[in-house]
């Protein structure tokens, strides 16, 4: 079984956000960036796979702020190969561009099945997996929460609103975008992973140029002015739930 | 051929053939399992070991703290060391009895004080072993849960009869005239009065029975002493004299191993540990203090050391075990807190809380631990903090300080004020933060801190088993710290203040001192520069942290403190080294709680509840203030009990 | 090139979605400033009733068994071809499970530029998306001369894309929809016997805020003194701190309770549009700018931790 996953980083929302001077783009200058949390679900679901059925793991990263990172924790995992994408910066509204240089590495590798995380909270031109489908005119399911093999076709779980789930059949290869692997990412040793840095090796994969201008431009960005705000109540835990007390009393509820 | 000449060859081949079936269970116990072990670095500082075998051999120091059994061992192990020479006194007249019936041992056999000694501790010992028999069959105290009670009685039945079959013996022999120094025998003499109704043809009989009785039961304990837990009877010398001289606070590095760093089979242990599985006596005085066990009973730094030993025993045996899982646990493994209440306890100074960190190591390479605990280190690896938190938000509790608190990354100062995670990230613990600051200023202590540069310390990282992390994070304070200039380090955080001082690198040269803020206010209350103008005058107890009491020895400064506070101080029952851990400990507090009796913060809190007219609980760590302040809510003492920092004490006297 | 706006509805066992009414909501005033119509494109099988509620100038609707369920090639085939066809100013699908299967593909397909997570389009072409977890909004020109767009919920609400009169229906040809990659083999019902959240009336809800499985035991202390179930996020329910018929969410339950209690929630858009419903919201969080606070009513900047055991504490005292 041969697994590709497509992994992205993106602002890390711990941090506070903010917008630049000039009021388009995120000021990028506090901003730190960790793996898409889908990704790294991705990225488990690929390693379970290659457990279960066995198989090769190949995880694709483009450059950038902690990318090396991500690839070695992925090897420590148990990942074989380990390609960055470079000459790439993925930002808002350049999804499909980078959809784009992952098909290319993408039909290099052949793979059986290519995995990689529904969405990223920065998406904004559509989600990778799906561009990626487009492109290649793989077969797509995305929301998947379950994989399993059988006779050389995929068996996934999607999730629909209300915990309803639908078992497809898809043929290979094809393209999943994973909303949860079977268990949470499973934590590596900070050794491993350093130990990792000295064993494995990561391929450059050169953007081809003549990739596409994105398709959207981006006018305004700002922290959303809402309606309204709650009411904040202010004091100690004990006299906020003293006061909230007040509240469900006026509501009916005590 | 007589008697006498039977008699001295069946002492030499009895002699000879215990002294083989000795030497081949020691050779195959012993030997063969040390030199499995991995090494254990060289060995120095001979003056201060040779002083650790008169105390804690000779005087037998630790025994002591469980007072009446101590006094009992202290009894039969110096009752052992009087009396050996009788016993070689036993062999040498039954090797010689062909030629020389009457034999007795030159010079040690003349000396009448000597002999009056062997006589008196003939019947302490055995005093002291009936006292241990009753313990043993009719009162079965909690701490031998566990333990091999069969194996205990019989070695305690063998001295015994050792004992007894001795003075019989003497006795008969004092009234057959054929016992030099009678006066210097008033037990055996005493004795003797019993037989000496009996015809001197009875007698004779009766005294080689006690005879054979007496040498037949020393050489079959001979043979059995490397079988069981009285194997301590030859290892603990060279266990006490090699024991570990480093700071309680400062564990070894990882060690790598095929699998990966740590422990993951029993040869990956060091010999000297593997000395200590023979050395552990069962004697459970760790397992009653242990705050796992009672809470939980998963784990008994007793039983864990009993089961390495029996693991050794089975190793290379088809079907074997594995050490991770099916001979240890992983739950008692992540049990621990790291206390070091059970190594504190222990007689013979066998260390665990190393052990069970060695085979932590191994259990986070492998991924064994809970999804809580996997969270938390992988907050503490990326954010630098186990909540998760931006690193720009450590010193939000800073903010509004006027004055500001200096930046010791941007000017020079006296004191590098190191907070730890809790007390810049807990909301509820901000308040204690913002004190701590205010007393320091109006001490008019020049101090600094590191701002967003700080990281989390470390030391529960490691503690943790994730040594690798405790590396990264302990590399970042270094860089930090290094670019700063200070004289000393001082913190609020008994486990920063741990790893700071006994395991970070810098410390080689002693360069920086670290205190803790009790030893500080300490210093100036002492000296004047911190000036309390107020009596508070209520009745308090005092919680000694794990990391600050047990494992650096800061008992007195934090209690002269709350007295300078005009306080009155009253100890709980378990109080300085056997202050009893709040649970939060080893990086439990990160981990699913599991099934629990009760809390070990809980049994805490209701300790000191206890005490009459007490409403105050003070400590000085923020996890203990934390731990204690929700069991005093699940417990329900919010109107009996209040939990403190020594530092609200010292701020609200000011 | 055309000025018709097409919405893709969306439909699941019988029931059409409220997110098709969103679109269409939002489709009509796009339409209106670009001279078009509304389409509404319904694909099923037996299933025309369906159009009998939408806000449509037409509906396309495309009969096959192979349109019965949702399959992502059998959408695909059908609707690259329709829509190549009737090349309209935009195309809406929702930002849903089904729409963003296969939102990618029509995009590539049909050359055509895509924008995600849209909440509202603007009467002078503008799109307005909402990323980063809620935290930023996105605006600009909606791509001229089409696009398609996924839509959230939030800036429309459903009742303005209903309609009152039966819409006009016109039977579409679908393409051979030959051997299917993707085809579904069954449904999976949601875990039963438990208590269904989305019929309660005072929910206790429980983010990432909550930090472990064992302060669960919080929320529960809470719920049992003042009444309420409890409930949680994605986080929550991924870690198997609650059963999953307890996630409250997008791909979880729609709620509409009197009061839903948000305790350490953020807030990402994947949760609250399944809590829009709701009469009051409280919500209490250490993240002052947490979005959650721009839709509840009464908010507290605290730690759970400590305010749930006081809250408990208290209302205990209250009853005596």
């Amino acid at each position: 079984m041969n697994i590709a996953v497509l992994a992205k980083l993106v602002p890390d929302l711990v941090e506070e956000l903010t917008i630049d001077s000039a009021g388009a783009k995120l000021d990028l200058a506090f901003a730190r960036y960790i793996i898409n949390e889908l990704d790294d679900h991705a990225i488990e679901q690929g390693i379970l796979l290659k457990e279960r059925f066995g198989g090769q793991v190949t995880v694709v990263v483009p450059e950038g702020d902690g990318a090396d990172d991500v690839l070695f924790t992925a090897a420590a995992k148990g990942a074989d190969r380990l390609l960055k994408l470079t000459g790439f910066s993925p930002d808002i509204g350049n999804t499909r561009a980078l959809a784009q240089h992952c098909s290319e590495i993408i039909r290099e590798l052949k793979p059986d099945l290519v995995l990689t995380g529904v969405q990223a909270h920065n998406d904004l031109d559509g989600s990778l997996g799906s561009l990626v489908a487009g492109l290649l005119e793989l077969p797509y399911v995305g929301y998947v929460s379950g994989v399993a093999i059988q006779n050389g076709a995929a068996s996934v779980r999607k999730e629909y609103p209300g915990g309803l789930i639908a078992e497809f059949d898809v043929t290979l290869p094809a393209v999943l975008g994973i909303q949860a692997a079977e268990q949470p990412p499973r934590y590596v040793a900070v050794s491993k992973v350093r130990q990792t840095m000295k064993t494995a090796t990561i391929e450059s994969m050169p953007a081809s140029a003549g990739a596409s201008a994105p398709l959207l431009t981006i006018s305004r960005m700002y922290k959303p002015e809402a309606a309204q705000h709650a009411t904040m109540l202010a004091g100690s835990p004990e006299e906020v739930a003293a006061q909230l007390i007040g509240i469900f009393k006026e509501l009916g509820v005590l | 051929m007589s008697y006498a000449a039977i008699k001295s060859l069946v002492v030499l081949i009895g002699l000879l053939i215990a002294v083989a079936v000795f030497c081949t269970r020691l050779y195959r116990r012993l030997w063969v399992n040390l030199r499995l072990g991995q090494s254990s670095g060289v060995f120095g500082q001979w003056g201060v070991r040779a002083r650790g075998i008169l105390v804690f051999v000779g005087a037998q120091l630790r025994l002591f703290r469980v007072a009446v059994p101590g006094v009992a061992h202290f009894v039969v192990f110096w009752g052992f060391l009087v009396l050996s020479l009788t016993i070689l006194q036993a062999i040498a007249e039954g090797l010689v009895s062909f030629r020389e019936p009457d034999f007795v041992l030159p010079v040690v056999g003349t000396l009448g004080p000597l002999a009056l000694l062997q006589d008196l501790f003939a019947l302490f010992v055995t005093g002291a072993v009936a006292y241990d028999l009753i313990v043993r069959i009719l009162v079965r105290p909690a701490r031998f849960e566990g333990s091999h009670r069969g194996q205990a009685v019989m070695v305690l039945g063998f001295i015994f009869t050792i004992m007894i079959s001795l003075t019989v013996l003497n006795g008969i022999h004092i009234n057959m005239g054929a016992l030099p120094l009678p006066s210097w025998r008033p037990i055996s003499t005493l004795a003797g009065r019993l037989f000496s109704g009996l015809g001197p043809n009875t007698q004779f009989l009766l005294a080689e029975i006690s005879y054979w009785i007496h040498l037949g039961v020393v050489l079959l304990f001979l043979t059995e002493l490397p079988e069981g837990k009285h194997f301590h009877v030859v290892t603990s010398v060279p266990a006490v004299l090699l024991r570990n001289l480093e700071p309680a606070g400062r564990l070894r590095a990882a060690s790598e191993f095929d699998g990966g760093a740590g422990v993951g089979a029993i040869e990956n242990f060091r010999w000297r540990d593997i000395l200590d599985f023979f050395t552990c006596t069962e004697c459970g005085r760790c397992q009653d203090v242990c705050p796992a066990y009672a809470s939980a009973r998963i784990l008994s730094p007793k039983l864990l050391m009993m089961s390495l030993r029996d693991h050794l025993k089975d190793r290379g045996a088809p079907g074997t075990k594995a050490l991770l899982g099916d001979v240890v646990s992983t739950a008692a493994l992540w049990s621990c807190t790291t206390c070091y209440a059970c190594d504190q306890e222990c007689p013979l100074l066998i260390q665990r809380v190393s052990l069970i960190v060695d085979m932590r190591r191994r259990l986070v390479v492998d991924g064994l631990l809970d999804s809580e605990l996997q969270d938390a280190l992988a907050n503490l690896g990326r954010y630098g903090n186990s909540f998760g938190q931006s690193e720009r938000l450590r010193a939000r509790w800073a903010q509004a300080l006027e004055p500001k608190i200096k930046d010791a990354r941007k000017e020079p100062v006296e004191y590098l004020w190191f907070l730890g995670d809790y007390a810049s990230y807990s909301p509820a613990l901000s308040d204690i933060t913002v004190k701590t600051a205010q007393v320091l200023q109006n001490a008019g202590v020049d101090f600094g801190i590191l701002y967003e540069g700080e990281r989390n310390s470390g030391n529960d990282a490691r503690r943790a088993g994730e040594e690798g992390l405790f590396e990264m994070l302990t590399e970042k304070n270094i860089a930090a710290l290094s670019k700063c200039s200070f004289e000393k380090i001082i913190t609020t955080d008994p486990h920063s203040y741990n790893t700071l001082k006994n395991e970070y690198a810098f410390n080689g040269s002693g360069r920086h001192p670290v205190l803790h803020v009790a030893e500080l206010l300490d210093q100036l209350i002492a000296s004047g520069a911190l000036n309390l103008r107020h009596d508070l005058a209520s009745k308090v107890t005092y919680h000694d942290p794990c990391y600050l009491g047990r494992y650096n020895g800061i008992y007195d400064a934090p209690r002269r403190v709350i007295l300078a506070t005009g306080c009155n101080l009253i100890e709980m029952p378990r109080h300085g080294d056997r202050a009893a851990c709040c649970g939060a400990g080893g990086g439990r507090i990160w981990m699913k709680e599991g099934e629990m009796l009760e809390r070990p913060s809980e049994a805490r809190v209701r300790e000191a509840v206890s005490l009459d007219g007490v409403g105050t609980l003070v400590t000085t760590c923020p996890k203990d203030v934390n731990m204690f302040r929700d069991a005093v809510k699940t417990t329900g003492n919010e109107e009996r009990l209040v939990v403190k920092d020594l530092i609200e004490l010292v701020h609200a006297a000011l | 090139m055309g000025n018709d706006v097409c919405v893709v509805i969306e439909h699941l066992r019988g029931q059409v979605s409220d997110i098709s009414y969103v679109m269409l909501a939002a489709a009509r005033g796009l339409a209106e400033s670009s001279g078009g119509k509304v389409l509404a494109i319904l694909l099923g099988h037996g299933a025309q009733d369906l159009a009998q509620d939408l806000l449509a100038d037409e509906v396309l609707y495309a009969d096959h068994p192979e349109l019965t369920d949702f399959t992502p090639d059998a959408y695909e085939a059908v609707l690259v071809q329709l829509l190549g066809e009737k090349q309209p100013r935009a195309i809406l699908l929702g930002h849903t499970s089904i729409g963003t299967d296969v939102a990618g593909t029509l995009s590539v397909r049909l050359k055509l530029p895509l924008v995600s997570s849209c909440r509202q389009i603007t009467s002078d072409g503008k799109y307005v998306s909402q990323i980063c977890g809620g935290k930023i909004m996105a605006e600009g020109e909606l791509p001229v001369p089409a696009s398609v767009v996924t839509m959230t919920p939030g800036g429309y609400k459903p009742e303005q894309g209903r309609g009152s009169a039966r819409p006009e229906v016109t039977a579409i040809q679908p393409p051979p929809l030959t051997p299917m990659r993707t085809k579904l083999a069954k449904y999976i019902e949601p875990a039963g016997g438990d208590v269904d959240i989305s019929k309660e009336s005072l929910l206790i809800a429980v983010g990432r805020g909550i930090q472990n499985q064992d302060n669960i035991s919080l929320a529960e202390e809470l719920a049992k003194t003042l009444g309420g179930v409890v409930c949680g996020s994605r986080p929550v329910v991924d870690q198997a701190w609650l059963a999953s018929s307890r996630l409250v969410g997008k791909s979880g339950k729609h709620v509409k309770p009197k009061i839903y209690l948000a305790l350490g929630i953020s807030g990402a858009p994947e949760h609250t549009e399944a809590i829009s419903d709701s009469d009051v919201i409280i919500a209490v969080n250490t993240d002052p700018s947490a979005p959650i606070f721009d839709i509840a009513r009464y908010g507290a900047e605290a730690d759970i931790l400590d305010v749930l055991p006081s809250l408990t504490e208290q209302i205990k005292q209250l009853r005596g």
